[in-house]
């Protein structure tokens, strides 16, 4: 008599992003496969892990693509929610689950809003801006779309090692900050190198008929730093922890304004 | 002449940046950079010294103003940075609470 139940796999990949591994456990294999080149560079073979989700395959009830992210705390849990996901975590436990369709939008939403959450509590952050390592030190481009970030990656010479063309990673270190390569990619559409560097400067990107560097206010580079910043959370606490990140970052790493003309000469100013 | 009195609003993150207060509502992310008078007024802002002893001792001495002129003017920024949620204002002492200022 064959057996009415059989044990379904559980198929596991950790993802790591910024020296923060997350490990996803799904029973669907193509689904697996598709995590695994999505996140190539990225899949660890590591035992540790910052947190776990288990992802189930069905689309959100409420499915609805225009829905904004929503993300909220309650009783030590995080609620993530889009018109095309629905997540909870529990940092205490370290575990969490993610509801979603077989797409790899939804996932990167989550990996990207859940890597706000934890580095916003150890000072770091991510940010929208290219970045890139040149002689050992890390260089971030921040600014808004149009503003260059994937123009100055086009641009960049081989002596460069290109982290993100859309989005940085940040993390505080007790001598500096460091930025890491990550997987979420802008118009370039290349994955970041998978390492990381000293943070050396911020530059904020601005198109004009000349290569220059100048030197911007305090308070002008707050300003710039803070409108760049990725963060979605509806969290008093979380939104005093961001804020002060944001300005230790300002007082520690040298931000200014980089102006360019769309040819490669301007890295003759980077590094 | 009522006699107020205004306090940080704990919920507001603070920072001096550069000589310049940079505060950051927590409600809704709203980003305000202080002037020096309006710094002076945060700074000085503990809930327990009338607003007429901060105008007469810090404001009046580092602007060298006319004490009406500037009690009317600290009034009404208190008022606006109140109705922003940054600032507590109130003609009674208010209670000490904890805030994120550095």
């Amino acid at each position: 008599m064959p057996e009415l139940a059989a044990e379904i796999e559980r198929l596991t990949l950790t993802i790591e992003i910024g020296k923060m591994p997350v490990r996803v456990h799904t029973t669907d294999l193509l689904f697996l496969r598709m995590l695994q080149g999505r996140y190539a560079g990225f899949v660890s073979s590591t035992d540790e892990a910052e947190m776990e989700f288990d992802i189930d395959l069905s689309p959100p009830a409420f499915a609805d693509p225009n829905v904004p992210v929503r993300v909220r705390q309650k009783n030590g849990w995080w609620s993530l929610e889009r018109g095309d996901f629905l997540a909870e975590w529990e940092p205490r436990s370290r575990r969490g689950w993610i509801r979603q369709d077989a797409n790899p939008y939804s996932i990167d939403a989550v990996l990207r809003i859940v890597h706000t959450l934890m580095l916003a509590k150890q000072g770091g952050f991510l940010l929208h801006s290219a970045s890139a390592i040149r002689n050992g030190k890390a260089f971030l481009f921040a600014g808004v779309s149009e503003a260059g970030k994937t123009t100055i990656s086009r641009l960049a010479p081989s002596d460069v090692t290109l982290l993100t063309d859309e989005i940085s990673y940040v993390r505080r270190q007790p001598l500096g900050y460091v930025a890491y390569g990550t997987p979420f990619t802008g118009e370039l559409a290349k994955l970041g190198e998978n390492v990381c560097a000293p943070i050396s400067a911020l530059y904020l990107l601005a198109k004009g008929d000349s290569n220059r560097i100048d030197s911007i206010p305090a308070t002008e580079a707050a300003r710039s730093l803070l409108a760049n910043l990725l963060f979605f959370a509806e969290d008093e606490e979380l939104v005093q922890e961001i804020f002060q990140a944001a300005l230790e970052f300002i007082n520690r790493v040298p931000v200014s304004r980089l102006t360019f003309v769309p040819d490669a000469r301007v890295w003759e100013l980077i590094g | 002449m009522s006699n107020l009195y205004i306090a940080r609003n704990p919920r507001a993150a603070a920072r001096n940046l550069g000589g310049e207060m940079m505060i950051m509502s927590a409600r809704n992310s709203t980003l305000f950079t202080l002037n020096r008078t309006a710094t002076i007024l945060w700074q000085a802002a503990d809930g327990t010294t009338p607003l007429t002893d901060i105008v007469e001792n810090r404001i009046c001495r580092e602007f060298n103003v006319e004490f009406a002129e500037a009690l009317r003017d600290a009034e009404t920024l208190a008022r606006e940075l109140a109705g922003h949620e940054i600032m507590q204002i109130s003609e009674q002492p208010i209670a000490a609470s904890a805030g994120v200022s550095r």
